[in-house]
């Protein structure tokens, strides 16, 4: 077993897929992404990591480097924040068509304008239909974790889809904390060297990226609809796996203290270890509150969702970015329609909190929990209520 | 002189490739320079090259999925991105040699191919950048002077006068009011070990000038004149004989920097008036007597300019 150690979370995330033994990086820099990136060029210029650092000159040559390097057999690492993966966009689309598994590290910053390095959620909500697998992390541990896990995921051949994980800029990015980082032999163990059946090899040729006609086009988009909901088995498998190695547990849908609950908050990210403290605070009041969070965002886990949900009367959903002119925020939108056919679901309430790094504090999730209590009588008028927001 | 090149003795017509890595049956128009260009390229590349393909011509007429005219490994991501891609390819190679993954002593040519909007516009930024970074790849330029996949579009690399679907001409318009990028030169700029010019009428001097780009270690930037009788509104037969027009006419001349030294390949002695160029092509017909005499006097300016770098 690794050591725990007490280390900056973009290091540790850096220090991961160093442990990964990533062959190529392509990256371009961006607050607040940055530190991850300065510690990798560290650890290959020192000898400590041995690949290929490709220092390009936007986002969109980093993911296009990091889809060439990876159709030719190498294990393939990028990450990126808000304007970065904006620019990204239109080859994030291409990625999973072409079955290409890159692994991106994600952390989460407002999409400008007005410009901000801060963070909420505007970045990653804007790329919900690119067809990557998306997980989310709460803390540097799970980062950690989750990167290793990424690789294998992406990898496996039942997969052989891109995987980005998700870490809220600064409040995730920036701290320091306690981490367990795997010894290599552990991760050596459980991430097996990157083998596609495919790739770009003149022993023996093939055509990647080819024009898709009206005649091939949907069916095309059907089979990576199909394989996409599939890696669910692996993703599960590879968590069960994980937990029997390393001791720590994964789940699509991550629930605290929300059995017999009455107002449960969802929140994904670092701020539901926030609302975790707001949860005890008002259980310790005899309040019957829960919290649950997305660690699956993509594919969406409907099955897991709707069960971990069936017995609650109210869900809270705290988005953290908006959909202008929309029915609600991203997450609260999705959760809706997840239930809409459910045979039971609960009265969904639907908050916008933490814009552009404004603060959600422990009384912010404890209002919140209030508000939503208060729509357990009464359906709320309003697709969305604003929370943490100056009126004046 | 570059080690690698001073031991290539050249193609002939005796030694010519018998391999086609570019296989016939693709869906290229009749007469088209840039299939053709491409073809004696990649007969010159041979089958040990990865290829990186932006979005234009070549990319859609060769690869109808299922059909596929590649007989070596080739990607296609996206437009702007080829040299970006074949920096991953690149990498990659070199990283798996390293790990014992690929053959070490096995070399692969890494080769990005793009038109010349995808090279001298939207592509620009990230060829730059592969340049600068100083990946060992080829980067081939077929340059048709205009959007001719979308229905032919001025692009940066279209030439001075011409008309296209967004540079009519008209009443307050004689067709392209600026002057044609000249992409080569930025290459030039880069200072990087090997850049040319060449040209499907001269197919010898085509096929020597993207091998020795492939030998030289380091990035190589290779532009081509490519006829396009569809956007240019010329004879599909007229293509080779327009091609040689424009390297006679001195419109389009024939040159290597090696390592930042010019040479001039093919030396226009007795230049033709550029004149005779613009006549046998539709989109030059418009043009006035004095709109002509600009551009002749503009042609014999960069030819001079070039004839002075060669001899420094």
């Amino acid at each position: 077993m690794g050591k725990r150690v007490a280390k900056e979370v973009s290091i540790a995330i850096a220090d991961a897929v160093k442990l990964a033994r990533a062959e190529v990086i392509a990256a371009y820099p961006i607050t607040p992404q940055t530190h991850i990136v300065e510690h990798l060029s560290e650890l290959v210029a020192n000898g400590e990591l041995d690949a290929e650092y490709i220092t390009v000159e936007s986002e969109h040559s980093a993911i296009s480097a990091a889809l060439g390097a990876v159709a030719t057999g190498a294990r393939t690492f990028t990450s990126t924040s808000a304007q970065g993966l904006a620019l990204m966009h239109e080859i994030l689309f291409i990625a999973p068509a072409l079955r290409l598994p890159v692994v991106m590290v994600v952390a989460n910053r407002a999409l400008s304008a007005p410009i901000s390095i801060w963070n909420d959620h505007s970045d990653i909500m804007a790329e919900r239909d690119i067809g990557w697998i998306q997980l989310w992390a709460e803390n540097g541990q799970e980062a950690v974790d989750l990167v290793i896990q990424a690789f294998r995921i992406a990898e496996d051949r039942n997969v052989m889809f891109p995987t980005l994980i998700n870490i809220d800029g600064f409040t995730l990015s920036h701290v320091i904390e306690p981490i367990e980082l795997p010894d290599q032999e552990e991760v050596d163990a459980f991430l097996p060297p990157f083998k596609p059946k495919y790739k770009l090899d003149p022993r023996k040729p093939l055509t990647m990226g080819p024009v898709g006609v009206p005649e091939i086009y949907f069916e095309a988009k059907k089979a990576q609809d199909e394989a996409f909901k599939n890696t669910r088995r692996v993703i599960l498998r590879v968590w069960k796996d994980w937990a029997k190695r390393f001791g720590r547990e994964y789940n699509p849908v991550e629930t605290y203290r929300t059995e017999d609950a009455e107002v449960v908050l969802l929140i994904n990210g670092s701020q539901a270890e926030t609302a975790m403290t707001a949860v005890d605070k008002m259980r310790e009041q005899g309040k019957k509150v829960g919290l649950m969070r997305f660690r699956l965002w993509r594919p969406f886990p409907i099955q897991e969702f709707r069960k971990a949900v069936s017995k609650i009367p109210v869900l809270a959903v705290i988005d953290r970015a908006l959909t202008p002119g929309g029915v609600g925020g991203p997450v609260g939108t999705e959760v809706r329609s997840a239930l809409y056919n459910a045979a039971r679901r609960p009265r969904v309430v639907n908050f916008i909190a933490g814009l552009g790094g404004r603060d959600v504090t422990v009384e912010d999730f404890e209002e919140m929990a209030e508000r939503a209590a208060f729509y357990l009588k009464k359906r709320p008028k309003e697709a969305y209520e604003m929370i943490g927001v100056r009126e004046s | 002189m570059i080690p690698e090149l001073t031991k290539f003795k050249g193609f002939s017509i005796k030694n010519l490739p018998k391999e086609e890595p570019l296989a016939p049956g693709h869906r290229a128009c009749q007469g088209c320079g840039e299939i053709l260009a491409l073809r004696m390229a990649m007969k010159a590349l041979g089958t040990d090259v990865i290829v990186c393909n932006a979005t234009g011509c070549m990319e859609i007429v060769t690869s109808p999925f299922p059909h596929t005219s590649w007989r070596v490994p080739w990607i296609h991501i996206a437009f702007e991105n080829a040299a970006a891609v074949a920096s991953g390819v690149e990498a990659a190679l070199k990283a798996l040699k390293r790990h014992g993954r690929f053959p070490k002593n096995r070399h692969v040519d890494v080769v990005a191919v793009a038109g010349d909007g995808g090279t001298a516009d939207i592509g620009l930024q990230a060829l730059s950048g592969a340049l600068e970074r100083g990946h060992d790849f080829v980067y081939i330029c077929l340059d048709n002077e205009a959007y001719m996949n979308t229905g032919v579009q001025r692009s940066s690399c279209t030439p001075f006068g011409a008309m296209t679907t967004t540079s009519p001409p008209g009443a307050r318009s004689i067709g392209q009011m600026t002057w044609k990028k000249n992409v080569p030169q930025i290459a030039v700029a880069h200072g990087i070990p090997y850049v040319a010019t060449a040209s499907p009428a001269f197919f010898l001097d085509l096929m020597n000038k993207v091998k020795k780009a492939a030998l030289v270690k380091g990035p190589a930037y290779v532009h081509i004149y490519a006829p396009c009788p569809t956007g240019w509104g010329t004879k599909g037969e007229d293509s080779i004989k327009l091609a040689r027009l424009a390297v006679d006419t001195k419109v389009f001349p024939l040159y290597e920097v090696i390592e930042g030294k010019y040479y001039l390949t093919r030396k226009v002695t007795k230049p033709k008036p550029v004149e005779e160029y613009l006549k046998a092509q539709r989109r030059f017909r418009h043009l006035t007597p004095e709109i002509i005499e600009e551009i002749q006097r503009r042609v014999d300016a960069e030819y001079e300019r070039l004839v002075k770098l060669s001899e420094l």
